[in-house]
């Protein structure tokens, strides 16, 4: 009696908090799958059955095999800049992290330079992405100060509205997300277990690669899910830095969204959120995420 | 561990250093081009110092108003802020006392969180949309024909944006609730529990206190989060916009350093708010110390 009783107010608390996952997550979802089997003419989508959303999506990629149609090349594109940004955001990350964890020994200053490490975040998302402007553009600061040393001619146009500014915009506001987990799976490790490695006569090389990457493990795919998952579906960092000249996955469903073409809008989201689930679950095969809260 | 710090240490604190420099450099160049002389450009040099940026935000430039629109963000970002802190600090308090269900609100919580932003936007959008169908076409059917005359659209700041808003901050809430309760003394509440607590002065008294400082963190990041918050917004605000989307709109069109000037701006905003969250914290913290134990006073 008194348990039912207790599960019953555990559903009362709980109960808002689901309705609004339910509302505004869940069924918006369900609504996507649904829409993107829809037809749809210039103005308007119709609610009749049709996969015109994926074959249009798709339309004379196995004619143009064994080259790449659009599609394919812009997927690809997303992956390879998903990839660099995972790979960076990896090594910083994990370096950061390992500073913190095993250099560090106050508390205190723990706290105080994690805070350091969530600058970018003080402002906001466009004005840290705009505030490379000055920075690399045609007569920035980096530009300039390198035409002043002598060592280029013409300025570099390759810095901004690049593929290069989109990664180190995402670098610049993703790293974080890596250190967090992977910090959080270090200080978790017992000092003891690197000391003993060390008194074994492992070198630090030794002790890094045996001890504390497999420990960190945890902490290493939970950010790796966190930056591939942003960085998979983003359209406004590519936007933005890319200048808005470079395709992704997400700028695709922006687009046919601006076109007012909302099943083939929808039919893109599915690919993507079918492509993210397979990155995801292959991911979390490593690692059981509710253990390391 | 030894006492000497090795040449890692020395490298590590290096590229430690790099990493937040490389952090901080875009915002201070925004900073400081912000105060931009009269004559002067997006870039630098700085062609004399001036605040006549800050009017022309202030003035308005014509296109867009961004007065306006950084009133709605921070609306939007109190609503979102209160809804966050009650829904999140509630569904806490279900996880501790376990129930049917608890499994799948967490991974349904941790999808929306991972979920590409441009898919959950564009699912509210349609939502919305074929809402406003249905009440357009079908409502006479319903007998409910004087109301779909006026009917326009369900979709807005505190409906579909706002809905759009809680998705991302509501699992970084329960995230923190989880973080606080992993740490927390259950015996505490059993204590209450043995002295004849009801279980909402329990909560009230005796659970509340203790967790209030990180409450006011969950408080801090539902509001910035929500402040900040762009894919999300992008297809589900309708017809206004919040001040991230304003500015989105023109970074393309700007050619002058008002642009930065409202940068700075909105990053005072977020500064304000930390620093406030900050202050509440330290202040609840000390109160608790005060508070907190009556050890060695003797009896009363």
């Amino acid at each position: 009696m008194i348990e039912e009783r207790k599960s019953f107010i555990a559903w009362l608390q709980a109960g808002p908090m689901m309705l609004v996952f339910i509302a505004f997550f869940l069924l918006p979802l369900v609504f996507v799958v649904i829409v993107s089997a829809w037809d749809y003419n210039e103005y308007e989508m119709l609610p009749a059955f049709s996969f015109r959303g994926y074959t249009d999506t798709f339309e004379g990629c196995i004619a143009q095999l064994p080259d790449l149609c659009t599609i394919l090349k812009t997927y690809a594109k997303t992956v390879k800049l998903c990839f660099l940004t995972w790979a960076i955001t990896l090594t910083i990350g994990f370096t950061i992290a390992y500073f913190l964890a095993f250099h560090v020994r106050s508390k205190t200053w723990q706290i105080v330079l994690s805070l350091l490490c969530t600058i970018p975040f003080w402002t906001s998302n466009v004005i840290r992405m705009i505030a490379w402007v000055p920075l690399l553009g045609r007569n920035g600061l980096v530009n300039q100060g390198l035409i002043d040393m002598g060592l280029i001619k013409v300025p570099m146009e390759w810095l901004l509205f690049s593929e290069f500014s989109v990664v180190l915009a995402f670098v610049h506001l993703f790293t974080f997300f890596m250190v967090v987990p992977i910090f959080n799976s270090m200080i978790r490790i017992d000092p003891k277990l690197v000391e003993a490695a060390y008194d074994a006569g492992a070198t630090g090389f030794q002790t890094l690669v045996n001890i504390i990457i497999p420990l960190a493990k945890p902490g290493i795919v939970i950010g790796s899910i966190f930056v591939i998952t942003i960085v998979m579906g983003d359209f406004v960092t590519i936007g933005v830095m890319g200048g808005q000249q470079i395709a992704s996955a997400g700028k695709i469903i922006e687009t046919r969204l601006n076109a007012l073409q909302f099943p083939a809008a929808a039919a893109n989201a599915v690919i993507l959120l079918g492509i993210t689930i397979v990155i995801i679950s292959a991911l979390t095969r490593l690692v059981d995420i509710r253990k390391e809260l | 561990m030894e006492t000497r710090r090795g040449k890692s240490f020395y490298i590590l604190a290096a590229v430690f250093i790099a990493y937040v420099l490389f952090l901080s450099g875009p915002m201070f160049a925004i900073f400081v081009l912000s105060f931009q002389g009269p004559e002067g450009g997006l870039t630098f040099p700085m062609n004399g110092v001036s605040l006549q940026w800050f009017y022309k935000v202030f003035e308005g430039n014509g296109v867009v108003n961004i007065g306006a629109a950084f009133k709605r963000s921070l609306a939007l970002g109190a609503v979102v802020m209160l809804i966050t802190v009650v829904l999140s600090v509630a569904a806490g308090m279900a996880f501790r006392k376990g129930f049917k269900g608890a499994a799948v609100l967490f991974y349904t919580a941790i999808a929306s969180l991972i979920m590409p932003s441009i898919i959950t936007s564009l699912g509210i959008a349609l939502e919305f949309r074929l809402f406003d169908d249905v009440m357009i076409n079908h409502a006479n059917e319903l007998g409910l024909g004087w109301f779909a005359e006026g009917w326009t659209t369900a979709m807005g700041l505190f409906t579909s944006g706002l809905g759009a808003h809680l998705t991302w901050t509501l699992p970084f809430g329960l995230l923190i609730m989880f973080a606080i309760f992993n740490r927390f003394d259950g015996r505490l509440e059993e204590a209450a529990r043995d002295l004849g607590a009801t279980p909402w002065q329990t909560f009230r008294y005796v659970v509340l206190p203790i967790i209030l400082p990180s409450v006011v963190g969950i408080g801090l990041f539902g509001f910035t989060l929500s402040w900040d918050e762009l894919a999300r917004s992008s297809q589900a605000i309708g017809s206004v916009n919040t001040l991230p989307l304003e500015l989105q709109g023109l970074t393309t069109t700007v050619t002058k350093p008002d642009i930065y000037a409202l940068g700075t701006l909105t990053s005072a905003v977020s500064f304000l708010v930390i620093f406030l969250a900050l202050f509440i914290i330290q202040f609840l913290q000390a109160r608790q110390r005060r508070h907190g134990s009556d050890a060695g006073k003797g009896l009363v």
